[in-house]
């Protein structure tokens, strides 16, 4: 029951990475010679201006910088021309000034009109549908900064809030760079990226396993120490050189493998067969360790003493009994197999959901990353909430909850 | 300190830890010569001799193999002795360069990750409770992002640069180091010792600074033995994917360079580079290895 505060702490980090720290995501998207219309545009279209949190106002980007020392070089009607930088829509603004002339232009008939408002500061005036406000012009006290802002719909009507609102509807928002939405793109990577990733998780996992049997069987002696230092210089191998290696000394050297591309099963040899190397170093020696862990309990020796074979011992007694760690650490690899192998894909040619997060990432196509993200995270969540439910089953000392 | 010098004295005195220690302080000693190099590079606002671009030295082989070969070469050239990349580039001189580059990282990243993991583990080790909560609530939210896919996302948000890599991966790595600082404080906070100094009226930052983190320090050491190496391999697949150092040569960008000539016969600087990693990842891995059994007799793995 832990998951619900991980799962907002989740949407929260994710929401603090894309939305907080990235700056403004219309900046990333149109380029940096988008005029400010455009990206105002942009932000009414997504939602980003809006507030972070909850709040009825929300700062605008209209407003471009005031000059400080223009403030003081009013002209004798003591109005001050706020620069704004695109025509103020329809909609309630705030500015922190007691007296605002606003020049207002119709958008169909192009008929100009002008307002003229009073009051204490900071005051509130509206622009009526189907006219936008072209000048600003503030009189009266002015303070050193000059805040222009927005009415919101709601209190709560708010960046975050959206954010969560839309991912419990399961909106994830369109790919900047397919056009398509979020969700078609990441379907249509997921299958082979499990194609490809299941194959590794069970071959590895098998392999391992019968590794880690191997050397708890024969602990101490030269195949222990062997796979051992091996497991070792496996592991410390970089990722990068076992996919170029592979591929180049198994494919394009020996010819034994195709080189590159997603026609039939036969291409998805050579990957897996590089996925399951890579990641056995690292496999082995935590197998090995959780199953040396059992073997040390006293009812193996009592079994040895009662005339059990070698082999029944570890395959009945010692192995089911390892399970627990063993199938902890397998399924904390489950939902990186949603995620697909960044590199085996992206070098093999194979279109799945590693692929698409790669091109996602390079075009800083934020939303398919941040979907991918939080997908992976929910994904682990769910993960662990089954492997909870395992070790129930497993393990009868442990009671749910 | 004592401890420090008895360690070190251990891992002395077995050859294949002696090795490890001898390489790492070599590779240490490159990246302090190619700091000095690049600093001097820049102060003096030259291109660099690794950066240079000699023409008409591209794909010059390694000496060995320039030994046997008949073709003389072109006297102003450099002397390569691992020879030259496509642009004419000292393939060993970018190598040091590279090695500088995994140190920043695999140091940097330490910096943020060890301190960060200690400081919440023993918080939340130590007061128990909702603070407890808080931190195990962190440590959960945090390690279910991918990780990988994490890391490049905050790169890619927080923008070009070095800066992106050293805080992704920072920020995605503490957490067990936290966890494992967390189990340990917990074993230690109801021992006796901590339980005299709470009753001699130290306070709480004292008792968990000064008296429990001594006994606690082993895991630290042994979680940086861990950390340096997966950073440098991180770090070599995300320059690898173009992000993070641009223009100075980490060995991931290397290796991108090196990947497609791989294919046309220029063996040596994807070899070499590979070595290069190879030899230092592992020869931390081995020494991480040797100190958990030294260090942590609750996690031994030569056991036989």
């Amino acid at each position: 029951m832990e998951m619900i505060p991980t799962t907002f702490g989740v949407l929260v980090l994710t929401f603090l990475l894309f939305h907080v720290v990235g700056g403004s995501p219309a900046e990333v998207v149109l380029g940096k010679n988008a005029t400010a219309e455009a990206l105002a545009a942009f932000d009414a279209r997504h939602g980003y201006d809006k507030p972070l949190l909850c709040g009825h106002w929300t700062e605008i980007r209209a407003l471009g910088k005031t000059p400080s020392g223009k403030l003081a070089q009013r002209p004798e009607s003591g109005l001050f021309r706020l620069p704004i930088t695109y025509a103020l829509p329809a909609g309630v603004y705030r500015v922190n000034a007691g007296h605002v002339l606003l020049g207002l232009r119709e958008s169909v008939t192009g008929a100009t009109d002008e307002a003229l408002v009073d009051g204490p500061a900071p005051l509130t005036f509206a622009v009526r549908e189907g006219w936008s406000a072209v000048s600003l012009d503030v009189g009266g006290a002015l303070p050193d900064y000059m805040r222009l802002e927005k009415k919101n719909a709601g209190r709560f009507d708010s960046q975050f809030v959206h954010y969560v609102v839309a991912l419990a509807k399961g909106e994830l928002g369109v790919s900047t760079e397919h056009g398509l939405p979020v969700a078609r793109v990441l379907q249509a990577g997921v299958g082979p990226s499990l194609a490809l990733t299941v194959p590794i998780l069970a071959g590895g996992t098998l392999v391992g396993v019968m590794l880690g049997l191997l050397c708890a069987a024969w602990r101490g002696g030269v195949t222990d120490r062997a796979v051992l230092i091996l497991s070792t210089v496996l592991m410390s191998v970089n990722y990068v050189v076992w996919v170029l290696a592979g591929q180049f000394l198994l494919a394009f050297k020996l010819r034994l493998f195709p080189i590159w591309g997603f026609e039939s099963a036969a291409y998805l040899v050579l990957p897996v067969l590089i996925g399951i190397v890579s990641g056995l170093g690292r496999d082995v020696r935590f197998f090995r360790a959780a199953i040396l862990d059992e073997v040390y309990k006293p009812y193996v020796r009592t079994a040895q003493a009662k005339g059990l074979s070698g082999s029944r011992i570890m395959i009945r007694h010692v192995l089911r009994n390892s399970l627990i760690p063993i199938v902890t650490y397998v399924s904390l690899s489950i939902p990186f197999l949603f995620t697909g192998s960044l590199m085996l894909e992206s070098f093999f040619g194979i279109p799945g959901l590693g692929n698409v997060s790669l091109n996602a990432i390079h075009s800083s196509d934020m939303a398919v990353v941040r979907a991918v993200v939080i997908l992976g995270a929910l994904l682990y969540q769910g993960v662990n909430l089954v492997t909870d439910l395992c070790y129930a089953w497993l393990d009868p000392r442990v009671r749910l909850l | 300190m004592a401890m420090e010098r008895n360690i070190l004295a251990k891992l002395w005195r077995r050859w294949d830890t002696r090795l490890c220690l001898l390489v790492i302080a070599a590779y240490c000693g490159a990246a302090a010569y190619g700091e000095i190099v690049y600093q001097v590079s820049r102060v003096s606002d030259q291109t660099p001799a690794y950066n240079q671009v000699h023409e008409q030295a591209r794909y010059v082989p390694p000496a060995f193999v320039r030994m046997f070969s008949p073709a003389p070469r072109a006297e102003e050239s450099p002397l390569y002795p691992l020879g030259s990349d496509n642009l004419g580039r000292d393939v060993l001189q970018r190598l040091v360069q590279g090695a500088r580059i995994a140190f920043h990282v695999g140091i940097i990243t330490s910096l943020i990750a060890i301190p960060l993991g200690v400081v919440l583990g023993c918080l939340g080790g130590y007061f128990g409770g909702r603070v407890d909560s808080v931190v195990v609530w962190l440590c959960a939210t945090v390690a279910s992002m991918p990780g990988l896919l994490f890391i490049l996302a905050i790169a890619m948000v927080v923008g070009q640069g070095l800066l992106g890599v050293y805080l992704g991966i920072g920020l995605t790595t503490w957490v067990s180091v936290c966890r494992n600082v967390r189990g340990e404080v917990i074993k230690h906070r109801n021992r006796a010792y901590v339980q005299a100094a709470q009753v001699l009226g130290y306070g709480h930052a004292r008792i968990m600074f000064r008296h429990i983190l001594p006994n606690v320090a082993h895991i630290i050491l042994i979680a940086f033995s861990i950390r340096f190496p997966a950073s440098v391999a991180t770090e070599v697949f995300i320059s690898f994917l173009g992000i993070g150092v641009q223009g100075e040569p980490s060995w991931g960008i290397m290796i991108n360079n090196a990947r497609l000539r791989l294919w046309q016969g220029v063996w040596w600087e994807m070899t070499f580079v590979t070595i290069a990693i190879f030899a230092l990842v592992l020869a931390f891995n081995h020494l991480a290895d040797a100190l958990r059994d030294l260090l942590d007799p609750a996690l031994r793995t030569e056991q036989g």
